[in-house]
């Protein structure tokens, strides 16, 4: 009998603490969803405005997003994001969010900005795992190399040329890297070449949802 | 006197029974956010918050809790309040969220809040187990901010960069004094090296003072249990 009341009670003392301490988290996480919410939301809009130098849009970035399920056509073979921006009604610019499936160690992640005639507006890395030093020149903040991406198009080289210098091509090389910047201009011309046979529907297509 | 007790349960964390330097508990959210002060400063007062209200909640249901049953009722209370540290930290500070990332959620695992769960809030009354907490957690959270702004000091030669991720607002490039510092101090040795030199430091204190003190002060040389 007492080891019978020992358990009920132990049950009983779990229930209630458990009980409490769902209560705690279930009103912490009432207070502050809102907030998260609006956080992340600000911090993606951010994270977007290097792609989008000298666009000029209304409106809210984040919630034009597509998602497009592989196979899409686009480089790299997870889902890929388009987040679209408009002037009135007018397409002002695209962002995608591709990946390099060829870096030298692992996927690159990239975003870039290509305004509605088809020009870089920015490109950025977010996210690899190239050889700190060398590979990871391709960031914004270690070096110039990903600004020199900025005014292309598939008409600025011609798609011919979209290569790395000592490739007979038009772009700066990074030194002691060259499989890394292959995989990001490879990246770059495939996204302009999706770009450039997808525009209208690209821009014409309903965002997609809610964040996954 | 209470009142010398609680202020002895203070000392006790800041410095006699530290549960960095001498416990040597924790180390692993130690090791490796101590980068800057402001990562110090961040996961020490997340680190503090949970070790204090989780004393004070087991202390409160100490008299309920049967001995058989106490880890999981540790594990619930502590697990539920650093969620909600977690939420409050991405909801006011998601910069320092971010750049804390996943050792806030690990302070679950951090051994320093549920032995002091197990060793002394289950013992004792709430008042003293809030001033235990506090005394530990602030014990901790010093150590974590003397480790970060030794770190950033020789690893980046600059202290309290990134201030903005605690305050909000604009980027602040507080107070840097050369483009380059000694690298090695923010890498992981650096960490382990850091942490050396504290707990040395502790010692010579110490030492020096047994030197001075002959007496009661002198014994409190305990054993150093390591855990990961």
């Amino acid at each position: 009998m007492t080891g019978n009341t020992g358990i009920f009670r132990s049950g009983a003392t779990l229930a209630v603490i458990a009980a409490i301490c769902t209560a705690l988290v279930a009103a912490t996480y009432q207070l502050t969803v809102d907030r998260i919410a609006a956080n992340e939301k600000t911090r993606l809009e951010r994270s977007l405005q290097p792609a989008l130098a000298g666009v000029s849009y209304d409106g809210s970035v984040s919630e034009s997003r597509l998602v497009l399920s592989p196979p899409h056509g686009l480089p790299g073979s997870e889902a890929a994001l388009v987040y679209r921006v408009y002037a009135g009604n007018n397409p002002a610019a695209a962002l995608f969010v591709v990946t390099a499936r060829d870096g030298y160690s692992g996927p690159i992640r990239l975003l870039l900005g290509i305004d509605s005639d088809g020009s870089i507006t920015g490109l950025r890395i977010l996210e690899h795992r190239e050889t700190p030093g060398l590979g990871d020149k391709i960031e914004a903040g270690r070096s110039d190399w990903v600004r020199q991406f900025d005014g292309r198009s598939l008409a600025n080289p011609a798609v011919g040329d979209w290569a790395l210098k000592i490739d007979g091509g038009d772009f700066d090389q990074l030194t002691g890297a060259s499989i890394t910047p292959r995989a990001v201009i490879n990246a770059v011309r495939d996204t302009l070449i999706y770009f450039d046979t997808h525009r209208d529907e690209l821009f014409s297509s309903p965002a997609t949802g809610e964040q996954p | 006197m209470m009142s010398d007790r609680l202020v002895e349960r203070l000392q006790n964390g800041l410095w006699r029974e530290n549960p960095g330097l001498v416990q040597l508990l924790g180390l692993c959210p130690l090791l490796a956010v101590t980068t800057t002060l402001v990562n110090g400063l961040g996961l020490g007062i997340a680190t503090m918050l949970v070790l204090t209200l989780s004393n004070a909640m087991v202390a409160a249901a100490r008299r309920w809790i049967l001995p058989e049953i106490r880890v999981p009722i540790y594990v619930l209370i502590i697990a539920s309040l650093v969620t909600c540290i977690e939420l409050i930290f991405k909801a006011w500070f998601p910069a320092l969220d971010r750049s804390l990332g996943i050792f806030i959620p690990l302070i679950v695992t951090n051994c320093a809040i549920v032995a002091r769960a197990e060793i002394f809030a289950s013992r004792n009354p709430i008042g003293p187990s809030i001033m235990d907490g506090i005394g530990m957690g602030a014990g901790f959270a010093l150590l974590l901010m003397a480790i970060g702004a030794f770190r950033e000091l020789v690893g980046q030669a600059s202290i309290l960069s990134r201030l903005d991720m605690l305050t909000g607002g604009d980027p602040l490039t507080l107070l840097s004094f050369a483009d380059n510092g000694f690298l090695l101090a923010v890498l992981p040795p650096g960490a382990f090296f850091s942490l050396a030199l504290a707990v040395a430091l502790k010692n010579a204190v110490d030492s020096k003072r047994k030197g001075k003190v002959r007496g009661p002060a002198a014994q409190h040389q305990r054993p150093v249990r390591s855990q990961p």
